[in-house]
């Protein structure tokens, strides 16, 4: 099918997040989307699947045929299907019931035959789900393929894919992208979202570029990816020079740690880490890099091994015990678990300081919150409350709340969703902190230039193992995303390198 | 202007007419003039200083309860079970002056003793829900509704069982107290200032825990996000437990004032809905405690003025809780319209 | 007691259960949707008190169930709107309209307390009737309870046999999903809330024309039925088919208080009238515990078998609500 966009917009109050976009696909392309987080692609991808309606003006056509989009059930009727990055199905359902779940027909849907249909659909791509197999048992990239066949069987001819290789393995992938190539040689469009450079260049036909809402630029292969990755933050990009590491003595020792939780088992995890010293977790998200940063935080109980802090034996003690030798945690989600909405910064900073008396002390509060406002570059004043911030203002606050005498930071995704210039700030005051106070960091990141930016040493999680910590600057990226990936892993008891 | 304090007002001054007119359609339906039905609940509540005085009866446990509730609201709880902590408590001061009735103990001790046994007992019966919460993932809400019928059943067992009256045990309680053992009224009046002043030191102490102390903060924190107050070091649990205990502690208090303040015995009734009441006025008056008194005194001139509705209108008393919670209902509903204009705009 | 009485006995737990049948389904299918209705214990009281007025207005059965639906309807209609449209909290809208209701039911029916009105009769179905056992139990019953056992059935079709059903389901599990699978998420969840409070709005004519006939005020005995109901809707793990189970074994566990009284004598009445509310509380606990962290370890430290044992029973009794239960939903 054809895919005609034309002069859409979309405003969310004074910003927008998509201006004057067109853009054409040919039947039986593969349409790569790029673009950094917040340039416009899901909302471009949203209007087109019917979940937003854009401003008026614009046009959607498709087989030379205007249509109005005005529901994602629209969509789908005129042939649009969109695979959602969190995959949008019924986690506690069957399989069976999530594929049939929306298809019209009588009261009572045929069970049998729709079994049928499933089978063949899911045998025509290979992929092996079982349909009466809960939908919470299956892997992400399971999920995936199960929501491909239920759009294909829906009519979809058109199928959006946003940022579909987070979370799914290797082998899953290599499926996709067969299936995808598959699709597109019977005449499907498929329109690829992501932000990973190489799915781009492996699989498309054609790629435009978004940056801040608008479309920057085209490229047919051979792609050129310094060129791409110029379009898409508008500059070249460097992220300043790396620091070579003075480390000190050691802050967290941990001796053959054992983590388990309902998905994963973790065996034998062991580690030295010195003051001074960063270790980027990296793998694919829920391969146990979660589980691992939790248990060194103590938010985790390890089933076997000792977790040893300055000299000091923690094992099983609770999260307030780790605190209070100087471990502090940053969570990924924010207004979730690292923040409350509602109070104010001043409350934050206060809270942070366990302050030790009865009645509140509204100078010293004060005080306590202007400094860190200014020494932080948080844009806010004492009683801002923390949802009103900005994401970047709000990692900013996080940090603001580092207790000293600081021994272990843990953070996760700690620039996921920032500016870059937001990133470069960051890294510089954890590793000002992580020098005054004579503290280590490990932190998780999905993205590999961080991790290999950032880290000394780094360690890789697949599905449950784990590699020795790693030289962060004799890595490549090829590397990095080879472990993730789950290639090159030594064979089980080979020592090593 | 929407968003501004006066903004508030007007809605809330919209939502309490769009109340009384509802209520007056009622009045009208059932027959009954709505002039005379508020005449009466008017002149009924605050028409003498005697009348006035049983309204500031009703006034200090509806305090007391709303004040405690301030406190679990705060932490994030519905704390319904604090219906059955008034019982507890009451229960807890008729067994502490049970044991003093035959004895030549100062009668000053002996109450002062009993109020605090009945603020130790609620204080542990709401623990019982805030454990049920905290170790058995039970929802406060329904682990508090179950407790409030194994109260009000503990009661019945107690007035028709063990402390049954010399004779016959009958719905009317266990045997009054003797003189000596009641707080001490103004002459001439049902009332007793060391009940009112009680009550209005507790709300002035909720009201200076939870915008002056460290202790309340960190309450308010985890009330919003109890995740992240654990993460910023709060031990979460212990604090959940804590609002718990203060919410059944002052919810002791009132019912240990209905024994020794209002009834001198132990009766079937002895919460009379103050629990409910009060979760009532908690979400009036949107959880602030600065207005706790105003509301509830209204509410209290609501339940006494009408009293007398049966016997002048041949109406159910039943009136002042339809337009307690109609009232209620209506400030809810006018301010989901105000955020959504709100936000529109 | 004679095999007799045991049947008429257990026939009349069956009757007994039919309205809390009633208000448990409504509550299933409403909290199904995501919208949670706290108000049941009013709207059962208001119901029965405007039911039983009605039919004895009208002397007619029919117009007396069919304003207490109207009535259900409209209560949950309030929770509805306040909850979906303005996105207000459904637990505090809920609360208020179960205290309000409930004093509404006791102010209107102030004039129609103690007077005698209609009362359904038993319906015996011709033939099944004379069946041995199976007829005295289920065969001579009132309408109300024939239309229960019907509910049961057809609310657990439609929720898990039907197409609406399975995107019912979907709409309490994830409305997002829902959405682009074509439901029109907030029309769906008015739909059910005022669906499921007509059918709580049917549990209190059941009462005040069947079970305990009249209205007698603050007498009645209703008073804490809803919140019971409510509580029975968790334990049925938001299945039509558990919940009923429920709402029988707390009919049944009344019964049995009662038989019991005159042989327990040494247990005083009041304690065997109240053992169904502990029992709320433990089968609540039973059904959410298996979440608790420390449970989790107390069965890590336990021997192989225990473990095992313990395991299952906790998953069994083990109950999720809808993931979006009590969630508002919003396009993007």
């Amino acid at each position: 099918m054809n895919v005609d966009l034309r002069n859409i917009h979309k405003h969310f109050g004074k910003t927008y997040a998509n201006k004057g976009i067109n853009l054409s696909i040919q039947s039986g392309t593969i349409q790569g989307i790029l673009g950094e987080n917040g340039a416009g692609k899901s909302t471009l991808m949203k209007v087109l699947s019917g979940f937003i309606q854009a401003d008026p003006g614009g046009e959607i056509i498709l087989d030379g045929k205007s249509v109005v989009i005005n529901s994602p059930a629209d969509a789908i009727h005129v042939g649009v299907g969109m695979l959602h990055q969190d995959p949008l199905d019924f986690p506690p359902m069957r399989v069976l019931d999530n594929f049939m779940l929306g298809r019209s027909g009588g009261l009572f849907p045929n069970r049998t035959t729709v079994r049928q249909d499933f089978l063949k659909l899911a045998e025509q791509f290979d992929f092996s789900l079982d349909p009466d197999n809960y939908v919470d048992a299956l892997t992400v990239g399971e999920r995936q393929q199960l929501e491909i066949i239920r759009l294909l069987w829906m009519g979809a001819r058109v199928l959006i894919l946003d940022e579909p290789t987070t979370g799914i393995s290797a082998s899953q992938k290599n499926k996709l992208f067969a299936t995808l190539k598959t699709l597109a040689g019977q005449g499907m469009t498929i329109i690829f979202v992501s932000h990973k450079l190489e799915d781009v260049e492996f699989l498309c036909n054609q790629v435009v570029v978004l940056r801040a809402g608008e479309l920057v630029g085209e490229m047919h292969p051979p792609f050129d990816a310094v060129k791409l990755v110029e379009m898409m933050f508008g500059k070249v990009v460097t992220l300043g020079e790396r620091q070579p590491i003075q480390t000190g003595d050691t802050v967290l020792e941990l001796k053959g740690v054992s983590l388990e939780d309902v998905r994963l088992k973790i065996k034998n995890i062991s580690l030295n880490l010195r003051a001074g010293e960063v270790i980027g977790l990296a793998g694919l998200e829920g391969s146990g890099q979660d589980l691992f940063i939790r248990a060194c935080a103590g938010l985790v109980r390890p089933v076997g091994g000792r977790v040893i802090l300055k000299g000091k034996d923690l094992t099983g003690k609770s999260y307030h015990a780790f605190k209070h030798e100087g471990v502090n945690f940053l969570p990924a989600a924010r207004l979730e678990e690292g923040l409350v909405p509602g109070l104010s910064l001043t409350d934050h900073f206060v809270l942070a300081e366990e302050p030790k008396g009865v009645f509140i002390d509204k100078a010293y509060g004060q005080k306590l919150a202007e400094e860190r406002i200014k020494s932080f570059n948080i844009r806010g004043n004492p009683t801002s409350t923390v949802e009103s911030l900005s994401g970047g203002n709000q990692q900013r606050a996080e940090l603001a709340l580092l207790q000293s005498p600081l021994s272990l930071i843990l953070l996760e995704h700690p620039t996921r969703g920032l500016d870059i210039e937001s990133v470069i700030y960051i890294w510089s005051k954890l590793k000002d902190r992580c020098k005054q106070d004579g503290a280590a960091i490990i932190f998780i990141s999905s993205d590999l230039d961080e991790v290999l930016q950032y880290s000394d040493r780094l360690m890789v999680f697949f599905s449950g193992d784990v590699s020795e910590p790693i030289d962060a600057t004799t890595t490549s990226i090829e590397q990095l995303g080879q472990l993730i990936g789950g290639k090159g892993w030594p064979q089980k008891g080979e020592p090593h390198a | 202007m929407l968003k501004s304090r006066l903004g508030g007002f007007v809605f809330q001054l919209i939502a309490f007419l769009l109340a009384l007119g509802f209520v007056s359609l009622i009045l009208l339906a059932v027959g009954a003039s709505p002039f005379d039905a508020y005449k009466n609940m008017i002149t009924g509540s605050v028409g003498s200083g005697r009348k006035f005085a049983e309204v500031l009866v009703s006034f200090v446990p509806l305090l007391l309860v709303t004040a405690g509730l301030l406190v679990t609201f705060s932490a994030g709880l519905w704390n319904i079970g604090v219906e059955g902590q008034i019982v507890l408590g009451a229960i807890g001061t008729t067994w502490v002056l049970r044991q003093f009735v035959e004895s030549s103990v100062s009668p000053w001790l002996v109450i002062s003793l009993a109020i605090l046994g009945g603020m130790i007992v609620g204080a542990i019966w709401a623990s019982f829900a805030g454990m049920l919460k905290t170790f058995g993932g039970v929802n406060e809400i329904f682990g508090g509704l179950g407790l409030n019928f194994v109260a009000t059943a503990l009661t019945l067992y107690l007035i028709f069982g063990p402390w049954k009256r010399d004779g016959v045990a009958s719905m009317s309680g266990t045997e009054p107290f003797p003189e000596a053992f009641a707080l001490p009224q103004l002459e001439g009046f049902r009332i007793s200032p060391w009940a009112l002043v009680i009550a209005l030191v507790a709300v002035m102490i909720v009201y200076f825990i939870l915008n002056g102390t460290y202790f309340g903060l960190k309450i308010i924190a985890v009330g919003k996000n109890i995740r992240a107050a654990y993460l910023l070091g709060i031990p979460t649990w212990q604090y959940s437990l804590y609002s718990f205990l203060i919410c059944g502690a002052l919810a002791g208090v009132a019912g240990a004032l209905q024994v020794t303040a209002v009834y001198y015995r132990l009766i079937p009734a002895i919460s009379s809905g103050y629990g409910y009441l009060g979760l009532m006025v908690a979400m009036l008056i949107n959880y602030q405690a600065i207005w706790a008194v105003p509301v509830a005194l209204f509410f209290a001139a609501l339940n006494i003025g009408s009293i007398q509705l049966p016997i002048v209108m041949k109406l159910d008393s039943s009136l002042s809780g339809v337009l307690q919670g109609i009232l209620v209902l209506f400030v809810l509903l006018t301010e989901g319209v105000r955020q959504k204009i709100v936000k529109k705009g | 007691m004679n095999y007799e009485t045991l049947l008429i006995g257990l026939a009349g737990v069956l009757a007994a259960a039919a309205p809390i049948i009633f208000a448990v389904l409504g509550e299933t299918i409403s909290e199904r949707a995501g919208v949670i209705n706290l108000s049941m214990n009013g709207t059962i009281l208001l119901t029965a008190m405007s039911g039983f007025a009605v039919a004895y207005t009208t002397d007619s059965l029919f117009w007396g169930f069919l304003a207490g639906m109207l009535i259900g309807a409209l209560v949950s209609l309030v929770v509805a709107f306040a909850s979906i449209t303005l996105k207000q909290s459904q637990v505090a809208i809920g609360f208020v309209l179960a205290l309000t209701s409930r004093d509404l039911a006791y102010f209107l029916g102030n004039p129609f307390m103690g007077v005698p009105g209609p009362r359904l009769q038993a319906m015996p179905i011709p033939f099944l009737s004379d069946i041995p056992i199976l007829g005295p139990l289920f065969f001579k019953q009132e309408a109300s309870t024939y239309i229960s056992f019907l509910a049961i059935v057809l609310a657990w079709l439609w929720v898990f046999r039907t197409r609406p059903g399975l995107m019912l389901q979907g709409i309490g599990e994830k409305p997002a999903a829902a959405y682009i699978r074509g439901a029109n998420v907030n029309f769906m969840r008015y739909v059910y809330t005022v669906v499921g409070g007509a059918l709580i709005g049917l549990a209190g004519p059941t009462y005040s024309l069947g079970v305990r006939a009249g209205w007698m005020g603050t007498i009645s005995g209703l008073d804490g039925i809803g919140w019971i109901a409510l509580s029975i809707t968790i334990f049925g793990g938001w299945n039509p088919a558990r919940a009923a189970f429920g709402a029988y074994l707390f009919a049944f566990l009344q019964w049995l208080g009662l038989v019991l009284q005159p042989v327990l004598t040494q247990v005083p009445s009041q304690v065997l009238q109240v053992a169904p509310f502990p029992l709320m509380i433990l089968t609540l606990l039973l059904v959410n515990i298996g979440d608790a962290e420390w449970v989790s370890r107390t069965l890590a430290a336990m021997p192989e078998s225990a473990r095992k044992f313990f395991t299952k029973f906790l998953r069994a009794m083990r109950a999720s609500p809808p993931a979006a239960l009590g969630v508002p939903f919003e396009r993007d």
